[in-house]
């Protein structure tokens, strides 16, 4: 008889990649765009025309460490 | 489970933006507005027209600093929520707490500290319009290759555990680390774009607070996370009697 019966073990569990997975690619992509918005729209790249967002976020643009302009 | 992980992230993520938003203001701004005061004697000097204010000063730094660093601070939460919910479980017998610190630690360095010896931050006034784009390309360069050296060092961190153990193990890794560090460090081009007479004063008390804005993001993250994914886990890791995590 084996006793894992008895002692089981209680450590952390790893979540499966299966279930992981799609929370990763969409919210992560979600995530990723508004990191994009605060730190290089109407920088490098512009989705919006003019310079509106990258104004209001000026300051706080330079003082996270993203190249402003 | 993880959209749970996911929400409690950002949650914790907002408070970390809260703080570094006050820190950002008490530290920062100073720095900010006697670049900004140094750029605009410069276009005087030079006989140039003021640039037309577009968002007031006030704003930029009230309001626009605050939402900047808020939606900066809850995406952040919420992508360390993704990878912690990668590695929990993952990185040996390391309970919830411990797993969000050594991340929030880890992604610290490979995130910020490591791409900023690099790039550092720059404060107004420091930097060409016209090479907005080189500049970007590279810093986002810098940063993607040192998370992958990151995650490449933890693997082998892994891989060296049972036969160094984890102290050797972590050291052989970390020495690894810095050595591709310092050969993407060679072999990207320098950027030094600051003006000939700016205050070198300045210059580092900005890059200090730009590094401690990152720090109190990180150490919230870290920490709150940790203390508030432990909930969440201990639902699914204890089937049995209730135990403490190491």
């Amino acid at each position: 008889m084996s006793d894992t019966t008895f002692a089981p073990s209680y450590g952390p569990v790893a979540i499966p990649v299966r279930e992981l997975l799609p929370w990763a690619i969409f919210a992560g992509l979600m995530l990723m765009l508004m990191i994009y918005f605060v730190g290089a729209e109407e920088g490098a790249t512009s989705l919006i025309r003019g310079t509106m967002v990258h104004e209001f976020v000026h300051d706080g643009r330079h003082l996270l460490g993203f190249p402003c302009h | 489970m993880v959209g749970k992980l996911l929400l409690r992230g950002m949650l914790v993520g907002l408070v970390a933006g809260i703080l570094a938003f006050a820190f950002a203001r008490v530290y920062g701004e100073p720095q900010v507005d006697k670049a900004i005061a140094f750029e605009e004697q410069q276009a005087q000097a030079a006989g140039e027209a003021p640039e037309p204010e577009m968002v007031s000063r006030a704003t930029q730094a009230g309001i626009g600093l605050a939402t900047g660093v808020l939606v900066y601070g809850a995406a952040l939460g919420g992508l360390f929520s993704l990878v912690f919910a990668y590695a929990y479980g993952r990185l040996g017998s390391l309970g919830p707490r411990g797993t969000s610190a050594l991340l929030a630690l880890l992604g610290f360095l490979a995130v910020i500290v490591v791409p900023s010896l690099k790039y550092p931050a720059n404060p107004p006034a420091v930097g060409n319009p016209e090479t907005i784009a080189y500049r970007t390309e590279l810093f986002f360069i810098m940063i993607a290759v040192s998370i992958a050296a990151m995650v490449a060092a933890v693997g082998l961190a892994q891989r060296l555990w049972t036969r160094l153990g984890a102290w050797n193990a972590s050291i052989v890794a970390g020495l690894a680390f810095l050595v591709v560090f310092a050969l993407v460090k060679a072999a990207l081009p320098d950027i030094n774009e600051v003006p000939e007479n700016f205050s070198a004063t300045v210059l580092w008390q900005f890059r200090v607070a730009s590094l401690g804005i990152q720090l109190v993001l990180w150490a919230v993250v870290g920490l709150g996370f940790g203390a508030v994914a432990e909930r969440v886990v201990a639902a699914r890791d204890q089937r049995g009697p209730a135990r403490r995590y190491a």
